[in-house]
């Protein structure tokens, strides 16, 4: 059984040390020569004018929580799609209610302006 | 093989661990993260008797328990940014009036 | 020792040492990211447990969604200039003596508890299907309603998230 996971923890395996043998070799073969310019947060970028530690909008936060929500609904669709034939036109009834309901929630937020920006 | 008391205790250790959290720590946002261990801790009880019963039903129960965790997750969070807001701090014990 | 029990050690430890860091951590944003840590070694323990997939719904909801909504928790609530984001921890001896009777108590019930254990396990093939027609035949009821406390947790953060109070 746990046969079928084999190429999950090959690509884990995989990825980790790809990255700590890409950045290590980097660090090992590159010359380096660090000048002020090359220093900086962004080098040949813009130059960062406050602090990276700022508290953000909520604006996020209500994203986040949409997201989250309509994630448990699409959870709860998947075992219904997988055994959609079994289950037949009462299944597809009772799915349907589900999702009307939730559309309602997404219906409210979306008077209230909670999905504008500004 | 792994037994399934070594799987229950395993998931008693880690919910003890999220009560002992609650207690101990004063930070809302940690509470609330102790809490979600708890909740996993008892979805992992439910998926191992389910998978050393052979019945699928423990993990549909986990579904539901996910669901109320996403809930309380958005409504709980939604509260505690809510007073910060109000209190400028995520101490549980500064905040103990129910009312201002 | 066979390789199902050096993972499920494995997983064990990973979930409970980083459970104990998001507990008893000084910095709120170390705890945040151990308990990554500890969602995910009980993804890979619900893998050792025949519920594939439980572990990929675990990883999209709590890793993908809970864990991404406390991080902004503890981003919108650290003051602006405070580098340290640290929060004290009380009585700690008691904590422990906490942690020791409780998880001896209730590891002692689940040693001495002669549990009955299955001959045929789980086809694991078949979870998927099998938990979508549990949910929409013998478990309706919850179901729906799992879909108004979705609802009304929407209502409920928009309510009290919104940007301001409009009269």
């Amino acid at each position: 059984m746990l046969d079928n996971y084999i190429p999950i923890f090959l690509m884990i395996a995989v990825g980790v040390l790809f990255g700590i043998i890409m950045v290590k070799l980097n660090e090992w073969l590159g010359p380096k020569r660090p000048s002020e310019e090359k220093l900086t947060t962004y080098e040949s970028g813009m130059e960062p004018v406050r602090t990276a530690r700022e508290r953000f909008s909520v604006k996020f936060y209500l994203v986040a929580v949409l997201f989250i929500l309509f994630d448990i609904e699409v959870v709860f669709l998947y075992p219904w799609a997988v055994s959609f034939k079994s289950l037949g036109w009462l299944g597809f009834v009772t799915m349907t209610v589900f999702v009307v309901i939730l559309f309602l929630g997404f219906v409210y937020v979306w008077r209230k302006g909670a999905l504008e920006w500004d | 093989m792994i037994s399934v008391e070594q799987y229950l205790a395993l998931s008693a250790v880690m919910f003890v661990i999220g009560v002992v959290g609650v207690l101990v720590r004063r930070n809302a946002i940690i509470v609330f993260m102790s809490i979600e261990l708890m909740l996993n801790s008892v979805n992992l009880t439910l998926v191992a008797f389910s998978a050393y019963l052979g019945d699928v039903t423990g993990q549909m129960l986990v579904f539901f328990v996910m669901t109320v965790a996403a809930a309380e997750a958005a409504v709980g969070l939604a509260i505690i940014i809510a007073l910060y807001r109000i209190r400028q701090t995520v101490n549980i014990d500064d905040i103990n009036i129910l009312k201002w | 020792m066979d390789l199902y029990a050096i993972i499920f050690y494995l997983f064990a430890v990973i979930t409970l040492g980083s459970a104990t860091i998001v507990v008893f951590s000084k910095n709120v944003v170390y705890s945040a990211f151990a308990l990554l840590f500890a969602l995910f070694g009980v993804a890979g323990l619900y893998v050792l447990l025949m519920a594939d997939f439980l572990a990929i719904t675990q990883l999209l909801v709590y890793v993908g969604g809970i864990l991404v909504l406390v991080l902004f928790g503890v981003m919108l609530t650290t003051k602006v200039f405070d580098v340290q984001m640290k929060t004290k921890t009380i009585q700690m001896v008691p904590a422990v003596a906490i942690l020791g009777l409780l998880s001896g108590t209730i590891v002692g019930v689940f040693w001495s508890t002669d549990w009955y254990i299955s001959e045929n396990p789980i086809d694991v093939a078949k979870t998927a299907p099998q938990i979508g027609n549990m949910l929409l035949t013998t478990y309706l009821l919850p179901f729906e309603i799992a879909s108004v406390v979705l609802l009304v947790a929407l209502i409920g953060a928009a309510m009290i998230a919104r940007r301001e109070r409009k009269g």
